[in-house]
């Protein structure tokens, strides 16, 4: 069995540390914060403008003056501190945020990632993805493993080399999928290792659905 | 000299005339100048280029000037709440050009400080560095962008005093700060008006020097675009 979106994002939140500061995606990055385990110290920032998100706010209690970057209504913590955008990414750009866990259309094997645009169709802009995988210490890609279209086409994901354009080049950490977890190291010449595979699935179904290069970590069983 | 203006209209009497770049602080609806907004909209100032994170949503913010075919350029990082931006961008009505959010803010700080290029690893190996100058500082990348100054700048405060020393509130300071500094003219409007002495002057977070028009807008109109709640426990 493929890991669920919670168990995806259950296995992102294993990467957290005490005292990091983190910028969360949004879609199954966000739900990560649900797994951030008692006791450790995690503060989330918000690029738009805010350190130590809190969780929703109750009904009747929303505040147009409190979102995140996906533009909802949030709340704020004992710990909270507001900034402007240039502070925001002065803390992105500069190396400050220690992990940054967002999705991904494509990886390559080298790192590279693409998840901003698809030429021919519509674009929506990049937002801040480009600064954060540019400037943030760890970066933890969570996405499905293979793209199913509405029409059955499938495609794959992990690359030898991105087709679509790029948002950064050797960017990418880690790349948690629902078949499993691989490891790239993007500074050296190491290329992707599989380190976990998700519970009942095997070595034969990841190398069917992986285009990228891989070695298999010792001690992951097919 | 008094900054104060009694309405949007004639805080932007003057300024406005075809073809100018504008500068307009929020993200997504938070902070945005909407009074403002509404007052160019009535001008009837055409050939605009924004300078703004976002493009509104139809019908609210910058969709308004969308509407009304007011503006000719677009300088942003995500257009992607507005449908009748792709309307206009796929029929070639629309001209856009993406900034990724950091590097964005940083040529508008930039801009406003005096500073004319910096170099950013944000972009390298992109479409974004196409056609810039990269160069290597330590072993590593960095490509050149440009600062970015705008004829007039348009800014939401929460609170203003009349010598325009400005408070932001929560997360609806986003770009309004850096703005606020690029203007050639920057016009504020301001949610609470009070005199000088009013706000604990280490508690100013834009100086009075960057703003040179204020507008007191007390019902100011506030909207939320994903209104996201919990439950109480029972």
């Amino acid at each position: 069995m493929a890991w669920t979106r919670e168990q995806m994002a259950a296995r992102a939140a294993k990467e957290l540390r005490d005292g990091f500061y983190v910028n969360l995606g949004i879609g199954i990055p966000t739900l990560v914060s649900n797994y951030i385990p008692a006791g450790m110290n995690v503060q989330l920032q918000s690029e738009n403008g805010m350190m130590g998100m809190g969780p929703f706010p109750y009904e009747g209690e929303e505040d147009p003056d409190l979102i995140n970057a996906g533009k909802q209504t949030i709340t704020e913590l004992p710990t909270t501190s507001y900034f402007s955008s240039a502070d925001s990414f002065a803390m992105i750009r500069g190396g400050h945020i220690d992990l940054s866990i967002l999705g991904a259309m494509q990886v390559a094997e080298n790192g590279d990632l693409a998840n901003w645009m698809i030429p021919g169709k519509m674009v929506k802009g990049m937002g801040g993805a480009m600064d954060l995988v540019a400037g943030v210490k760890k970066v933890v890609v969570v996405m499905d493993h293979i793209a199913k279209a509405k029409d059955g086409t499938v495609e794959k994901k992990l690359l030898h080399a991105c087709n679509l354009p790029l948002t950064g080049a050797r960017v990418v950490d880690l790349v948690i999928t629902d078949l499993g977890v691989f490891a790239i190291d993007k500074h050296g010449a190491g290329g992707m290792t599989l380190i976990e595979l998700a519970e009942g699935v095997s070595l034969d179904e990841i190398r069917e659905k992986t285009e990228a290069g891989f070695a298999v970590a010792p001690g992951v069983a097919g | 000299m008094n900054k104060v203006y009694s309405d949007a209209r004639s805080a932007l009497a003057g300024v406005l005339k075809d073809g100018m770049t504008i500068m307009s602080g929020g993200f997504g609806l938070c902070g945005i100048p909407e009074s403002l907004i509404l007052a160019i909209r009535d001008s009837g100032v055409t050939g605009l280029t924004i300078i703004s994170n976002n493009a509104g949503v139809d019908g609210i913010g910058l969709g308004v000037l969308l509407e009304t075919k007011q503006i000719k350029k677009m300088i942003s990082s995500y257009v992607g709440e507005n449908k009748l931006f792709a309307q206009q961008f796929l029929s070639g009505e629309l001209e856009l050009e993406f900034n990724p959010q950091g590097t964005l803010a940083e040529r508008i700080r930039a801009g406003g400080a005096g500073i004319p290029a910096f170099f950013t690893k944000t972009g390298v190996g992109t479409l974004i560095a196409e056609g810039k100058e990269v160069r290597a500082f330590n072993g590593e990348d960095y490509v050149m962008e440009t600062g970015l100054v705008a004829d007039v700048a348009l800014v939401h405060a929460w609170k203003g005093d009349t010598e325009g020393n400005l408070v932001y509130r929560k997360t609806a300071r986003n770009f309004n700060p850096m703005m606020a500094t690029a203007g050639k003219v920057t016009v504020a409007q301001v949610e609470n008006l009070v005199q000088p002495g009013e706000i604990d002057p280490d508690h100013i977070i834009t100086p009075g020097i960057f703003v040179q028009r204020i507008v007191h807008v007390p019902d100011a109109a506030k909207h939320i675009e994903q209104r996201t709640t919990r439950k109480r426990n029972a």
